[in-house]
């Protein structure tokens, strides 16, 4: 099940590139949108983070990160960041695998893939709103771009 | 069921009956190969349906994956602005293999743009910005994709390839 809203969003630390990491908490003070999806390179995925890509200056305009989340290694965020010119960070959840998913209740124990969920974590770390879309559907932005008004 | 947000308004390109009773408005992306695919098949039910059917489009380049499309669309733009929106959306539609800055100029001329005008225009930040809210307005309205094709207001979630399953959802509106 989807960690609810009310909860304090799980810290975690994962790759986002070969040699860095990034910590939620580090990002703190910001609404963050964590786009967990199932993977890279995928047909659905492609479009989902295409598009979020493209719309990223409605999210900042609204004081938000985007951080897309699948268990792809670094190495394979890598390429397809570069292949895709993405603008906002992919993390690898990747080892021990799906153990960012798991804590937000978003990982396919069959499949061995994250589930295709949409969190906003308010400024102070509390998740504020949360959609889980299925997997075969690109649940698009409005309904972020919805809540990031409501939430104010 | 994802809702267009942002009516219809005088901004808006629009073909066929103002007053039909249907309104069909696309999201597209001149570089898309999908939307490319879309084209003749919207292009024949506007033939069926004719004086029944207002055809609405706006644009959805998604700059990052199709490098051109960005410029296609304020391309149209500007030709809109002397009054050829459509033939330049058509031309490049129909060539839409070819969308460097020299293809949109040969266009340009091809449709009897005056081009030192269309030079101008294409640069105009009014241009830009008319792209620009089209692109979020559809964000607002759930096009998670292009083509997609708004009926009335609300987003048909069918599949457009199906040209006759189409038609028939607009004509049964």
């Amino acid at each position: 099940m989807l960690l609810p809203i009310g909860n304090v969003a799980p810290d975690f630390e994962l790759n986002c590139t070969p040699d860095q990491t990034l910590k939620l908490s580090a990002l703190r003070g910001r609404k963050v949108i964590l786009a967990f999806y199932p993977a890279d390179w995928s047909l659905i995925c492609s479009d989902q983070i295409a598009l979020i890509n493209e719309t990223l200056t409605f999210f900042n305009k609204q004081h938000a990160s985007v951080i897309g989340i699948s268990v792809d290694s670094k190495w394979s965020h890598l390429a397809f960041t570069q292949d895709r010119k993405i603008h906002f960070p992919l993390l690898a959840d990747f080892e021990p695998k799906g153990a960012v998913s798991k804590m937000y209740g978003v990982y396919d124990e069959q499949l061995g893939e994250s589930l295709r969920a949409l969190f906003i974590i308010g400024e102070e770390g509390i998740i504020r709103w949360n959609y889980l879309s299925p997997t075969g559907i690109n649940p698009g932005v409005d309904g972020i771009l919805d809540a990031l008004e409501t939430i104010k | 069921m994802s809702i267009l947000k942002f009516p219809v308004t005088e901004n808006d390109h629009w073909q066929g009956n103002t007053a039909a009773k249907i309104e069909l408005v696309e999201y597209g992306d001149y570089q898309c190969p999908h939307c490319g695919h879309s084209y003749p098949i919207v292009k024949a039910i506007q033939e069926i349906m004719g004086d029944d059917l207002k055809f609405v489009f706006r644009n959805f380049p998604l700059s990052y994956i199709h490098r051109q499309a960005k410029a296609a669309a304020l391309a149209a733009e500007a030709a809109a602005l002397q009054n050829k929106f459509w033939e330049m959306h058509d031309i490049i539609f129909e060539n839409q293999g070819r969308l460097e800055p020299t293809d949109l100029f040969s266009y340009a001329q091809a449709i009897g743009l005056d081009l030192e005008k269309f030079r101008h225009d294409i640069q105009l930040e009014k241009i830009l910005e008319k792209v620009e809210s089209d692109i979020e307005s559809g964000a607002r309205s759930g096009v998670n994709g292009t083509p997609s094709f708004f009926v009335n207001g609300k987003k048909w979630e069918g599949d457009w390839q199906n040209k006759d399953a189409f038609l028939e959802y607009l004509q049964n509106q």
